[in-house]
């Protein structure tokens, strides 16, 4: 008997209604995958196959059509805080401060804590992310970069089983993007907890995946491919580039994701 | 029109925007000259036309004020008492209907905002509601409750719901998803997701509303006062033209409109507090 996957995507589908029309477009089709516990698995593809839906489904914000989404084996219902979200655009609450915004997390995950332990978890993660000395300010004073990093404290500090990460580094400009995929990997290290992220950038998902889904571009958009990233860990942005498979990697997804969309298109 | 001016028209709570962060910082020299410069030629013109005929000029109201304000908490009776008092008077019987209209204002805006089909089956209502002055149902009021001072609590009520209910339920409906998909995420329960995500996120808007109401709620209470009889500046204003003394109807109406500019300020300040940018 094989180990219970960590997360399942059980043939997932998602329509949405046409105005005025009778017919449905369809998002993407019949959509399964596993991750395992401690497992980071990135899908990857055009905007438009779905990624993002995909990813609020298996939260719970947005709800599939057929199939399920199971968490240790049981279906989930609805958001809950085992499946942590970032992100792209941070969803900071922009009324509190960047203590008070991790702060509600980690109340709502350990609500019988004191608060002695929940002010010391708090500021903890604050740390673990560079934010001390930021955590008066409201998320309107930061960069995208310092946003993010507050969004990443506030995932991480739930301690939850799953996370998902919506394209966390699209709206951080680049320099500061590969500061964070750092702290995330450090993160990611010490926690192990089971990461599935989406994403269109491929160097991203190669620095950071065990593994990682191929889309193909919507509509009806279905899982292509998976490629499994054989690079050792603990990776770094400068040791991944001096690998030799990075770049045959990285071409050979550039390629299939090009490939496809001129399928699509001709 | 455009499609820009037809969403101004069919919103149905136009006039109430949250105050953005900022507004009304220190004026710079060149404002306060010309503020000063407009206020001279506007003395000027009520001393040319007080020349001209009975009315009372600046100086007249003046030297009246001062004996107005020498003594502002006197109690000589039932109809003799100070400016202060009455005053008093009318800022009570505002906050009370000002405070159970908002109170219910902000709890039927927020079931409002949560449910789009429930707010447009009773939106028309609230429009029509709204476009009726709240002297108008003093009648109908008065001959239901028979109590003059219930009456008038009940014109506060009905002056200042109807822009907080609005607001509230526009402010509500219109909280960006991802505050409350965090919420939802982190299984707040009912009321956490109420007070800690909901009304912070409305909460600019719920001020716009209130200081609209509140606004309304001072215009509607002086000529409440002035027809019951209620102790007020309402009142005051109305026996003092009885008595035909005209200076102190206008020193009346200066304290009323002194009156209105400082719970506004009041309101502009709450609404810095509360207001934040994305």
């Amino acid at each position: 008997m094989y180990p219970m996957p960590m997360l399942q995507v059980d043939h997932v589908s998602r329509n949405y209604n046409i105005a005025g029309s009778p017919e449905k477009f369809c998002v993407f089709e019949n959509v399964s995958l596993k991750v395992d516990e401690g497992e980071f698995v990135t899908v990857i593809g055009h905007s438009g196959c779905g990624k993002s839906t995909l990813l609020n489904i298996i939260a719970g914000i947005d709800k599939s059509d057929t199939g399920c989404v199971l968490l240790r084996g049981k279906a989930v219902q609805g958001p809950g805080i085992d499946r942590m979200v970032v992100f792209q655009n941070f969803a900071l609450m922009p009324w509190l401060t960047v203590y008070q915004n991790v702060r509600l997390s980690v109340e709502a995950a350990f609500p019988d804590w004191t608060e002695k332990q929940l002010d010391g978890h708090t500021r903890r993660y604050l740390e673990m992310v560079s934010l001390e000395g930021a955590e008066n300010k409201r998320p309107a004073a930061l960069s995208g970069g310092m946003r993010q990093r507050c969004g990443l404290a506030r995932a991480f500090a739930a301690k939850p089983p799953v996370m998902l990460l919506d394209e966390p580094f699209a709206q951080i400009d680049a320099l500061t993007r590969g500061v964070i995929q750092d702290e995330l990997i450090r993160m990611w290290n010490e926690t192990r907890v089971t990461i599935f992220m989406v994403t269109h950038d491929v160097d991203e998902a190669i620095l950071l995946s065990d593994r990682i889904i191929l889309m193909s571009p919507g509509p009806a958009a279905a899982i292509a491919r998976t490629v499994d990233i054989p690079i050792e860990r603990p990776r770094s942005r400068r040791s991944i580039i001096e690998d030799q498979r990075y770049y045959a990697l990285r071409n050979d997804i550039i390629r299939f994701l090009e490939n496809r969309q001129e399928e699509k298109t001709a | 029109m455009s499609a820009r001016a037809r969403r101004r028209f069919l919103t149905p709570l136009s006039a109430g925007r949250p105050d953005p962060p900022g507004k009304g910082e220190a004026m710079t020299l060149k404002t306060a000259f010309l503020s000063l410069a407009i206020g001279c030629f506007l003395l000027l013109c009520w001393k040319g036309i007080a020349a001209n005929s009975e009315i009372p000029g600046p100086l007249d109201v003046l030297a009246t004020a001062v004996e107005f304000l020498r003594d502002p908490l006197y109690d000589a009776g039932p109809n003799d008492k100070g400016i202060g008092i009455l005053t008093a008077y009318s800022m009570v019987r505002l906050l009370s209907g000002f405070t159970a209209a908002s109170v219910c204002a902000i709890f039927f805006g927020v079931i409002l905002g949560r449910s789009a089909i429930l707010f447009n089956a009773v939106n028309p209502y609230i429009q029509i509601l709204r476009a009726i002055s709240p002297i108008a149902w003093m009648p109908l009021l008065l001959y239901t409750v028979k109590d003059s001072g219930i009456t008038a609590f009940l014109v506060v009520f009905m002056a200042s719901i109807w822009p907080t209910l609005a607001n509230t339920a526009f402010g509500v409906a219109n909280i960006r998803k991802d505050y409350l998909n965090v919420a939802d995420i982190l299984q707040m329960g009912y009321w956490k997701k109420l007070f800690q995500v909901i009304l912070p996120a409305a909460g600019p808007t719920i001020v716009a509303g209130l200081k609209i109401s509140m606004g309304s709620a001072w215009v509607s209470i002086i000529p409440a006062e002035a027809m019951l009889g209620s102790l007020g500046l309402g009142y005051f204003v109305w026996n003092e033209w009885n008595n035909l003394s005209l200076t102190s109807v206008i020193f009346a109406i200066f304290t009323i409109g002194a009156v209105g500019v400082v719970i506004d300020a009041m309101f502009t300040r709450l609404s810095r507090r509360l207001s934040y940018t994305d």
